[in-house]
C-alpha cells in the first residue's frame, strides 16, 4: 500500500473514531439499564481481572528486584537502593502500563468480539429498530466502568508487584528483608501514584473506545469478528505505549 | 399505512432497489416475494431506517420517514417491530429477558405486568417452560418464534418479518402465519412479510408484491396470482409440481 493510502486509511478511521464516540455522549433511555450493564461491567473488568493482574504483578515485581540486584555491582551503593528501584519502576511503569496491555489483550479482545458479533449477527440492528442508542448502550457503561475499576485493580497490582519483589528478593537470598523495606520507604514521592493513576484512565479510555470502534464496524461473519478482536488488542497497544510515553514527557518533566 | 415512492438504493454501484413504488395497508399482511438475492430484506431494511435509500420517499401515515436523523425518527420507532432474518436474539440475555426488553426500555409497567405480558406473547408463539433458557440454548425454529414474540410485545403498528418462516417444519410454520394473520386484523396493524413460502402466500396474503432483480414487477391479492400471465412471476411461483396443481 501507498503512503497516501496508508494517510488516507488513518484519517478515515480517526473521522469515524471521533464521530462514534460523539454519539454516545446522550441523554441514557432508561437510567436504570444503563446502571445495570455498568455494574455488569464493573464486576467483569474488574473481579474478572483480578486472577490475571495478580499473578503478572507479582512476576513482574520478583523479576525486577533481581534485576536490579544482579545489575547492581557497585559496592558503594546500598542494597537498599534495590527496594526504591523495583518500587519507582513498579508504581511508575510496570503497574499502570503493562497491566493495561495484559487488559488490553483480555478486555480489548472480549469487548471488540462481543461487539462484533452483536454488529453480525444483526443485534445491534435490532437495538436501533426499538429506538435505542445502540453504541450508547452497549460502550457507555464499558468506558465508564473500566475508567473505575482500572485504577484499583492498578493499585493492587503495585502493592503485589512490590511484594512479590520482596518474596523473590528474600527467597533467592540476594537481598535481606531489611534492606528491601527499609528501600521502599526511603525517598516516596506520592505524587507518583496520582501519575500513575492518570495514565491508567487513560488507557483504560483508549482500550474500551478503541476496542468498542473495532467491534461496532465490523463487516461479515465470524471472520471479521476475529480480525477485529486482533486489532483492537493491536491498536489499543500500540495507541496505549504512544501515550504512555506522552504523558511521561508531559507530566514528569 | 406505508408508502414507498420511487425508492432506488444501490451498494458500490450495484443497483439492488430500482424506483419501488408501492402501498402496504394497515390490517392486512402484505407479503413480499422474490428470488433469493432480489432484494427483499434490502427493501425492508430501508423500510424501517437500517439502510438509508439513495432516491424516493418513505411515508408512514403520511409522514416522511426518510431522510429523518436519529431523533426525529424516535417517535416512529415505539411502532415498528421487526423479526430479523436470523432472529438477532441478544445472547446476553434469557428468551424472557430477550421479550421483556423493550418493554424494560420504553414503558413504565411494574414487572408484573411485564411478566405477564412476557408470558403472553410467548404462549403466542406457542413456546412454554423456556422462559430461563439461553438463546443458544433453543432450536433455529425457536429463536426465530422467541424473536417474533420480542417484535410483538410493545404492540407495534407495524410489524416486519423478514423470513419469519424459514427454517420452522410445516406445522410450526402454518403457526406463525395465522398468528401474523390474526394480531394483524386483531390490532389492525401493518404487517410486512418477507417470504418465499408459497404456502404462506396461499394461507395469508392479502396483497402480495412480487420483486424481481429490484424491481416491483408485480403486486396483487391471492385470487389475481392464481390468474396472472406475468412470466417471471409464473416461473417463480409455479417452480414446484405441488403448487402446479393450484394454477386454475
Ligand atoms: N450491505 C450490503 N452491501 C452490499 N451489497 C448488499 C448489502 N446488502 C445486500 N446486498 C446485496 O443486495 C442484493 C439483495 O440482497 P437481499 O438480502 O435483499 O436479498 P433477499 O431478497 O433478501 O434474498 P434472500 O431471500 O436470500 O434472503 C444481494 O445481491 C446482496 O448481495
Ligand atoms: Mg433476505
Amino acid at each position: 500500500m501507498s503512503p497516501l493510502v496508508i494517510t488516507m486509511n488513518w484519517l478515515f478511521h480517526l473521522g469515524r473514531y471521533w464521530i462514534f464516540i460523539k454519539e454516545l455522549i446522550i441523554k441514557p433511555e432508561k437510567f436504570s439499564i444503563y446502571w445495570k450493564q455498568f455494574l455488569r461491567e464493573l464486576d467483569n473488568f474488574g473481579y474478572g481481572s483480578l486472577g490475571i493482574v495478580a499473578l503478572t504483578s507479582v512476576f513482574m515485581g520478583a523479576v525486577i528486584t533481581i534485576q536490579t540486584v544482579y545489575n547492581l555491582v557497585n559496592p558503594l551503593v546500598p542494597l537498599s537502593a534495590v527496594g526504591i528501584v523495583a518500587r519507582d519502576s513498579i508504581i511508575l511503569e510496570f503497574s499502570p502500563t503493562m497491566m493495561s496491555l495484559v487488559l488490553a489483550g483480555k478486555i480489548g479482545s472480549s469487548i471488540a468480539s462481543e461487539i462484533g458479533t452483536m454488529r453480525v449477527t444483526e443485534q445491534i440492528d435490532a437495538l436501533e429498530i426499538m429506538g435505542i442508542n445502540s453504541s450508547a448502550y452497549l460502550v457507555l457503561p464499558k468506558i465508564l466502568a473500566a475508567i473505575c475499576i482500572f485504577p484499583f485493580v492498578v493499585v493492587i497490582s503495585m502493592f503485589l508487584g512490590i511484594f512479590g519483589g520482596w518474596i523473590a528478593g528474600v527467597a533467592a537470598g540476594v537481598i535481606s528483608s531489611a534492606d528491601y523495606i527499609s528501600g521502599i520507604q526511603d525517598g516516596f514521592v506520592p505524587f507518583n501514584i496520582i501519575f500513575a493513576l492518570i495514565k491508567t484512565t487513560t488507557f483504560a479510555y483508549i482500550i474500551t473506545t478503541v476496542s468498542a470502534y473495532q467491534g461496532y464496524y465490523t463487516e461479515g461473519g465470524a471472520l471479521e469478528v476475529g480480525k477485529s478482536s486482533t486489532n483492537a488488542v493491536v491498536y489499543s497497544s500500540i495507541l496505549i505505549l504512544i501515550f504512555d510515553y506522552v504523558l511521561t514527557q508531559l507530566i514528569l518533566t | 399505512m406505508i408508502e414507498l415512492k420511487n425508492i432506488s438504493k444501490s451498494f458500490a454501484g450495484r443497483d439492488i432497489l430500482k424506483n419501488v413504488t408501492t402501498t402496504f395497508q394497515p390490517g392486512h399482511v402484505n407479503l413480499v416475494i422474490g428470488g433469493s438475492g432480489s432484494g427483499k430484506t434490502v427493501m425492508m431494511k430501508c423500510m424501517v431506517g437500517l439502510v438509508e435509500i439513495d432516491k424516493g420517499e418513505i411515508l408512514y401515515d403520511g409522514k416522511v420517514f426518510s431522510g429523518l436523523n436519529r431523533k426525529d425518527r424516535k417517535p416512529f420507532r415505539q411502532e415498528i417491530g421487526m423479526v430479523f432474518q436470523g432472529g438477532a436474539l441478544f445472547d446476553s440475555f434469557t428468551v424472557e429477558q430477550n421479550v421483556m426488553f423493550p418493554l424494560n426500555m420504553f414503558t413504565t409497567m411494574s414487572l408484573e405486568e411485564k411478566r405477564d405480558r412476557v408470558n403472553f406473547c410467548l404462549n403466542r408463539v406457542n413456546l412454554v417452560n423456556v422462559n430461563k433458557l439461553s438463546p443458544t440454548e433453543l432450536s433455529g425454529g425457536m429463536k426465530k418464534r422467541v424473536a417474533i414474540a420480542r417484535a410483538i410485545a410493545p404492540k407495534p403498528q407495524y410489524l416486519f418479518c423478514d423470513e419469519p418462516n424459514s427454517g420452522l417444519d410445516p406445522q410450526t410454520s402454518i403457526v406463525i402465519d395465522n398468528l401474523i394473520k390474526e394480531i394483524t386484523e386483531e390490532f389492525s396493524i401493518t404487517a410486512i412479510v418477507n417470504t418465499h413460502d408459497m404456502n404462506s402466500v396461499v394461507e395469508i396474503g392479502d396483497k402480495i408484491i412480487y420483486l424481481y432483480k429490484g424491481e416491483k414487477w408485480w403486486e396483487g391479492s391471492m385470487d389475481d396470482i392464481l390468474r396472472t400471465d406475468n412470466k417471471e412471476l409464473n416461473d417463480f411461483i409455479f417452480a414446484s409440481k405441488l403448487a402446479k396443481g393450484m394454477k386454475r
